[in-house]
């Protein structure tokens, strides 16, 4: 398979660039550190990777999204599994009174993925064959007093796919949606770690999964399916006390 | 946050810094050399007691890439990887390819920084040394900020001390490990079975030729059956099993600590009783593969809370083979006397020392005891320092969580030579732990 990844270094990204390629897949990779981009290069060619090429860039930058695509294009014949994995999650608090950083993290986690899954599902559909997968988030579920700006993001996202996955089903293109829960990662090396928390591998594996059984929508852990139902089904007179 | 070891005692506050670039490493060291703040290196966390413990400790959790994999022409290989990869990745990536590594510690969940800063022994050090052994080079972060490679030819007091050096003379950021050939995943297991401590002596003498060797020991016998155990011998089988597949298994887990009584004396008698008779039984030669064979525990994930939230103490001892047989009488005597007998009692022959001025091995026979944690235990523990102190013995730094100053001191006489190493590299204690403090290795 030919496997692009935007936001390649990220921890999720890189356990499944490992799991694929163990497989002997090729791979496109973006992402903003170009050194830690070389370093995994090498490290999937140690697993057994076939061609790799990267394509460092800062996904702030959303003029350079279509060269980005362009070049994604260009580095494959044709593209098998897209895999959008980039985010940030940002001080809740500092959002409350910096709408310039608000505005960063919703094009970080909201219009940038828009932008790129909206871009390469055109080649996906052109080539009328391929999976697009994107790692949103559980906390755009609903939104929740501490992270609710990063929620907003995250929601626009999973709607725009919602809408993508129908548009794409005749000409043989997947959307998948993938919604982790508490992930052990450098984004959330701050929160002290329960028995509720993954680990990349983990999520990696339902990646992997969802990708082969065509999934739709994937909680990671599967348990977290439940939990946001409940969390869901909560009346408003009652959830806006709540403080988790 | 509280962080612990893998014996959960004792615990400390901690500021945890886990960096996902080795750049963010070396900015994150600058800033903490610029506030003349110490911290400590840490891998999986799987040393028991303080090793790891520091009020700042920078993880390797996400510095855990591999960078080359090389094939020699004698069909040896070499694997190059950032210091936080585990042991078990390499061996997912490796055995398929028919290679294997040269030394494996009882868990596969240790990462190559923490393997070389404990100099790590495995079942085969009475043929082929520790970890460090088969560490080709490695590339150290130092205090100044600088990075050094050193290998047996370059910075060699530097190499040897890093080896066994417990994270206190610079954060290790890669290294490069030779590995060995094999056949396949299995390993040819044969068991056999000592009535008491004398004839389990005398069969690893008698079996001094086999690879891989361990004895496990019922350790509330007494009398004449003191020290009766069941020794494990392995080799590499030469049978491929028709599978390509990596058999590995599924794991369990502990996912909450568990009261501490579950492991009190009795379901410890329980435990041992059971568990020798189901060796007894097992007495022929059988395969298996490497994963059951080398790391049992590892299908139990976070075993290491079923000792209650007090959490336990492994005591790993060392006594040269002069005074071995000795020396273990009158511990094992003292331990089942005391009842506290432990879940895992293990005995193994250790080969002789390397030139590692901190490195725990010394030709003669090491016993690993496990205790749960309790006031009365700590008066006990002393007793046996001191006779392990009157027979020349020493403990193993990766597990200690209680020794004084003066059993160190004692046990490890080069610890000098290794402080002298130390200063040129970190004249202001940069990397300090909580055990280098209790061992008086920070001032
Ligand atoms: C079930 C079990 C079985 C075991 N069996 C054996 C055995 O058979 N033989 C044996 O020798 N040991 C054994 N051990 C002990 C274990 O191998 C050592 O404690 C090892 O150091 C653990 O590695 P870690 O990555 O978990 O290191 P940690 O526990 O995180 O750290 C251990 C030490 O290494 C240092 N360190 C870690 N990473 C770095 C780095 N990148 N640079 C510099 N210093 C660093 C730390 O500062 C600390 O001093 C066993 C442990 C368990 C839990
Ligand atoms: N961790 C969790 O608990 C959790 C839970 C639910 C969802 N998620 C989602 O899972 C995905 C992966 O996160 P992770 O947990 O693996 O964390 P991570 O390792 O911190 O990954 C986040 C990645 O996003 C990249 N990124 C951020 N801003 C960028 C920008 N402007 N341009 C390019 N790349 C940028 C980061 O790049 P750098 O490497 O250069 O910093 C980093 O590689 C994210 O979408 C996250 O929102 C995570």
């Amino acid at each position: 398979m030919n496997i692009v990844i935007i936001g390649a270094n990220s921890a999720i990204a890189k356990a499944s660039a490992r799991l694929y390629a163990g497989q002997g897949h090729d791979f496109v990779l973006s992402g903003r550190n170009a050194a830690a981009l070389s370093e995994l290069e090498a490290d999937l060619k140690v697993r057994g990777a076939g061609r790799i090429a990267l394509l460092p860039l800062d996904i702030l930058n959303t003029h350079e999204h279509s060269v980005l695509v362009d070049n994604i294009e260009q580095a494959c014949e044709q593209i098998d599994l897209v895999l959008i994995c980039h985010g940030s999650l940002p001080d809740q608090e500092r959002c409350e009174s910096d709408f310039e950083l608000v505005q960063q993290e919703l094009i970080i986690n909201g219009t940038s993925v828009v932008s790129l899954a909206g871009r390469l599902a055109n080649v996906l559909k052109k080539q009328q064959h391929g999976t697009l997968a994107v790692v949103t988030s559980v906390a755009g579920d609903r939104g929740r007093q501490p992270n609710y700006v990063y929620g907003a993001a995250k929601s626009l996202a999973s709607t725009y796919l919602q809408g993508l996955r129908g548009r794409l089903l005749p000409y043989n293109v997947h959307v998948i949606d993938i919604k982790p829960g508490l992930v052990d990662s450098p984004m959330t090396a701050q929160f002290d770690k329960g028995p509720l928390w993954a680990s990349p591998e983990q999520v990696a594996r339902k990646i992997l999964r969802a990708v082969s059984k065509k999934q739709h929508t994937v909680y990671a852990p599967g348990y977290w399916r439940l939990i946001m139902f409940v969390v869901r089904s909560i009346p408003d007179f009652f959830f806006k006390r709540l403080k988790f | 946050m509280q962080l612990s070891g893998w014996g959960r005692y004792p615990s400390s506050e901690s500021r945890l810094i886990e960096p996902a670039t080795q750049g963010v490493v070396s900015e994150q060291l600058a800033a903490l050399r610029a506030q003349s703040s110490c911290l400590i290196s840490r891998g999986a966390g799987r040393s028991y007691g303080d090793a790891a413990l520091a009020p700042v400790v920078l993880t390797s959790k996400h510095l855990d890439n591999f960078i080359a994999l090389e094939s020699n022409q004698d069909g040896s290989a070499t694997l190059r990887c950032a210091a936080g990869a585990t042991l078990d990745e390499i061996l997912r990536l490796i055995v398929p390819r028919g290679f294997f590594l040269p030394v494996l510690p009882g868990t596969a969940h240790v990462s190559v920084g923490g393997a070389i800063a404990a100099d790590i022994h495995g079942k085969n050090h009475h043929l082929d040394g520790c970890f460090s052994e088969h560490v080709e080079s490695l590339t150290l972060l130092l205090a100044d900020g600088s990075i050094r490679e050193c290998n047996r030819d370059k910075d060699r007091p530097l190499f040897e001390a890093t080896c066994g050096g417990m994270g206190l003379t610079g954060i290790v950021l890669d290294a490069t490990l030779r590995l060995t050939r094999i056949a396949g995943p299995l390993i040819d297991n044969r068991t056999y079975i000592a009535n008491s401590l004398q004839e389990c002596l005398e069969l690893f003498a008698e079996h001094a030729a086999a690879p891989y060797s361990v004895a496990w020991i019922d350790c509330l016998s007494s009398g004449q059956h003191l020290g009766r155990s069941v020794l494990f011998l392995g080799e590499h089988s030469q049978v491929v099993p028709d599978k390509k597949r990596d058999r590995s298994r599924r794991t369990i887990s502990v996912p909450f600590t568990t009261p501490g009584w579950l492991l009190n004396k009795h379901t410890m008698n329980v435990f041992n009783t059971l568990y020798f008779k189901r060796q007894k039984m097992r007495s022929e030669a059988n395969l298996m593969h490497y994963q059951q064979y080398f790391f049992p525990l590892d299908a139990i994930a976070n075993w290491n809370r079923l000792y209650g939230k007090n959490g336990f103490i492994q005591y790993q001892l060392v006594l040269p083979e002069m005074s071995a047989a000795q020396g273990l009488t009158q511990i094992l005597k003292k331990v089942s006397e005391a009842g506290k007998g432990s879940f895992l009692a293990v005995l193994k022959q250790l080969g002789a020392a390397n030139n590692n001025p901190l490195s725990f091995p010394l030709a003669g026979y090491t016993l690993t005891l496990d205790f749960k944690m309790e006031k009365s235990l700590l008066p006990l523990l002393n007793e046996l320092d001191a006779i392990l102190t009157d027979h020349g013995g020493r403990l193993y730094l990766a597990k200690d969580a209680r020794m004084s100053e003066a059993t160190f001191k004692a046990g490890y006489p080069r610890w000098e030579e290794f402080m002298e190493i130390k200063a040129a590299v970190d004249p202001d204690n940069l990397f300090t732990s909580k055990l280098a403090e209790r061992l008086g290795l920070s001032a």
